[in-house]
């Protein structure tokens, strides 16, 4: 712990110059004036645009547009929207499917990469990161190409074994949406899975193979666990993903009918914005994306962070006996209470004791 | 908390660029394999392996036929006329060399955005590290906020405040929102805190040097590793953008290549010979970002992110 921030006690020890003091915001400024550019005004104004409607005079608003504040009239517009709804539960169907398929067999991939059987890895690393350089734009017309009936050597294939495959319908096109998002991402969360069981030290190994665990278990009880950390976070980069889907369906809406102009959430609010000039409604609902985006990532890192139950337990018999170790204390020395309550406050105590308990289960 | 205190330094470790095949863990386990699982285990990843292919390996086949051979013959291999030349004389051709343009502006986009992108971050994550001030949090807070804003909720009202600037359908419109990376300031922050030198920061101090000085002579050679790390995933992330350069670009010359290639697609249905251009320029388009991944794969490292959902 001291290793990383050695200089503090230094600093305090003497005072920071006034050219100290301004350095940080001098380093900061640059980035700092273009997140308020491209951030923070563009989400200040789409909020205040969602709260307004313009009044257009005349058939095309040529006798001038005037702005007004609607309240919540946006949000009751986008949201009893049947297809802007109907988009949003689209993408929670996929979500739930694609997600876990693609981060399933990210791992499963990590996992054999890593395992002592694989042959040439760094090959097989390289083909399977591959896609994440290609464009998803140029990854979607490719596939549209291997979609569409006629040109795709995969569609005459099946045909031949007598099947009749439809990648293009109203019911399979999300899924082949999800194809191309998963052969897109696959490799990039597989990269990040990798580097985590790479850092895994090699005695952990060492000790369970001489406890005699097989393959199996040294993934399962071993690897996932510790490679936890790397999942939640492609789960939730890849939940964000799923909400701002937009390219793949919007190129793939020419082959497929199926696709409709508020197939997906970002496809409605570019629809409304720019076919039909909307921006109250297109601000609304870019919103309710966001908002989407944060609940369900928060929801998400809120149920992985638990701590497992017996660590909880640890914890709270940890802060129960903290308590009366505190109390004991401050009945033994009454004449400090202020050193006492600004010690004990909060978890600082905490890890200590927590460690005098380890030692005592032990 | 004990745990987060022993993996910093790891954090820093890893990020140096090593060639990852070599970590001793793996060869040691690899004495004790047997040939069985061996023989089963690469057949699966021979399998993936191919599911990743296909697509590439359509295109290449595609962009050596003729329009009718496109259609007649099969699609997994050569047939009829080899016409590879003759595509992509034609990719580079049409409409003026349109093509070549739209390759020099997705270079320039994402080369341009990616460098001072970085830079930005390396400033704005060093100066959230290592420098104790009022707002730091409060800073810190609201960037981290940003990182999980979807790029499409920002792009919509970036158009309208572009507009009303005079912005759109300029080189600006794309280039400006490419220079802000919370998640690379993000990940600068994490490195800075964890491998930049305080005992030599404070050296150079002593030594009269100022506080930027010290930055871009110390503190950005300490952080090579993570700024090489966060320029790739920038380049990456703009050479792949679609959503802010549809909106905001309407003028083709300032199409990025995927703009470009996306809208002959949309032409094949009227124009078959679309067909061949669009194989062609994927084909072109793809195979120096396959090359680089591949060389550059080592710097992926995923290392670098490590710690960021316990900050």
């Amino acid at each position: 712990m001291t290793a990383t921030q050695p200089g503090s006690g230094f600093r305090t020890s003497t005072k920071a110059t006034s050219a100290q003091k301004r350095a940080p915001w001098i380093l900061l400024a640059p980035f700092l004036a273009l997140f308020v550019l491209t951030f923070i005004i563009p989400i200040i104004s789409a909020l205040f645009q969602s709260f307004t409607t313009v009044d257009r005079e005349g058939l095309f608003g040529e006798d001038g547009v005037t702005g007004r504040f609607a309240g919540f009239d946006n949000y009751v517009t986008a949201l009893n929207d049947a297809g802007f709804v109907g988009s949003i539960w689209r993408m929670l169907l996929f979500g739930i499917v694609q997600v876990p398929v693609m981060i399933v067999l990210c791992t499963i991939l990590a996992l054999l990469l890593e395992s002592a059987s694989a042959r040439w890895p760094g090959f097989f690393r390289a083909v399977y990161f591959m896609p994440y350089g290609v464009p998803g734009v140029i990854a979607t017309i490719l596939w549209s190409f291997l979609y569409v009936p006629g040109l795709s050597p995969i569609v005459s294939l099946l045909q031949s074994m007598g099947l009749q495959p439809d990648f293009l319908g109203a019911n399979s096109v999300l899924w082949s949406i999800a194809n191309i998002v998963t052969w897109t991402y696959t490799g990039y969360n597989m990269l990040i899975i990798v580097a985590q069981l790479k850092s895994i030290p090699g005695e952990v190994y060492e000790a369970a193979k001489m406890d005699g665990a097989n393959a199996f278990q040294v993934a399962w009880r071993i690897q996932i666990p510790l490679i936890a950390p790397a999942l939640v976070l492609t789960t939730v980069f890849s939940i964000i993903g799923t909400l701002q889907l937009f390219a793949e369906p919007q190129i793939l809406s020419t082959v497929a009918p199926a696709i409709d102009t508020e197939y997906t959430p970002n496809y409605a609010a570019y629809t409304n914005a720019f076919a039909f000039n909307e921006y109250g409604v297109a601000s609304a609902q870019a919103v309710i994306i966001a908002l989407a985006a944060f609940i369900l990532s928060f929801a998400f890192l809120a149920l992985t962070n638990r701590p497992p139950k017996d660590d909880r337990d640890r914890r709270a018999r940890a802060k129960r006996d903290g308590l009366e170790a505190r109390r004991a204390l401050q009945g033994r020395a009454p004449a400090r209470p202020v050193v006492t309550t600004q010690a004990a406050p909060g978890l600082q105590t905490a890890p200590g004791l927590q460690n005098g308990t380890k030692g005592a289960d032990a | 908390m004990t745990s987060e205190a022993i993996e910093a330094p790891a954090t820093a470790k890893t990020a140096v660029p090593v060639d990852t095949t070599s970590i001793s863990a793996h060869q040691r386990r690899k004495l004790d394999r047997s040939p069985r699982s061996q023989i089963v285990v690469t057949a699966i990843l021979v399998v993936v392996a191919v599911y990743f292919l296909v697509p590439l390996y359509w295109v290449v086949i595609a962009a050596t036929k003729t329009t009718g051979a496109l259609f007649s013959t099969n699609g997994f291999w050569f047939g009829g006329e080899f016409a590879l030349f003759s595509n992509l004389q034609q990719v580079f051709s049409y409409d003026g060399g349109i093509f070549v343009r739209w390759i020099a502006n997705s270079i320039l986009y994402s080369g341009v955005g990616a460098v001072l992108a970085t830079y930005f971050a390396a400033a704005g994550g060093y100066a959230l590290a290592k420098y104790e001030f009022r707002g730091r949090q409060l800073v810190f807070g609201t960037i981290l906020g940003g990182v999980l804003v979807p790029g499409t909720a920002t792009a919509l009202p970036l158009f309208l405040l572009f507009s009303t600037m005079g912005l759109t359908d300029t080189y600006w419109s794309v280039l400006i929102p490419s220079l802000v990376s919370p998640f690379g300031l993000f990940l600068c922050r994490v490195y800075a805190a964890a491998s930049v030198d305080t005992a030599l920061l404070e050296q150079a101090r002593i030594d009269g040097a100022g506080e930027l000085r010290i930055f871009h002579t110390v503190v950005l050679r300490q952080m090579t590793p993570a700024l090489v790390t966060v320029c790739l995933f920038q380049v990456v992330g703009i050479w792949n953008n679609f959503f802010l350069p549809l909106i905001m670009l309407a003028d083709q010359k300032l199409y990025p290549i995927t703009l470009g290639l996306n809208n002959w697609r949309a032409q094949v249905d009227r124009l078959p010979e679309f067909y061949q251009l669009t194989t062609g320029g994927v084909l072109v388009s793809v195979i120096p970002l396959v090359i680089a991944i591949i060389v550059l794969q080592r710097f992926w490292r995923g290392g670098l992110t490590e710690g960021s959902v316990k900050g």
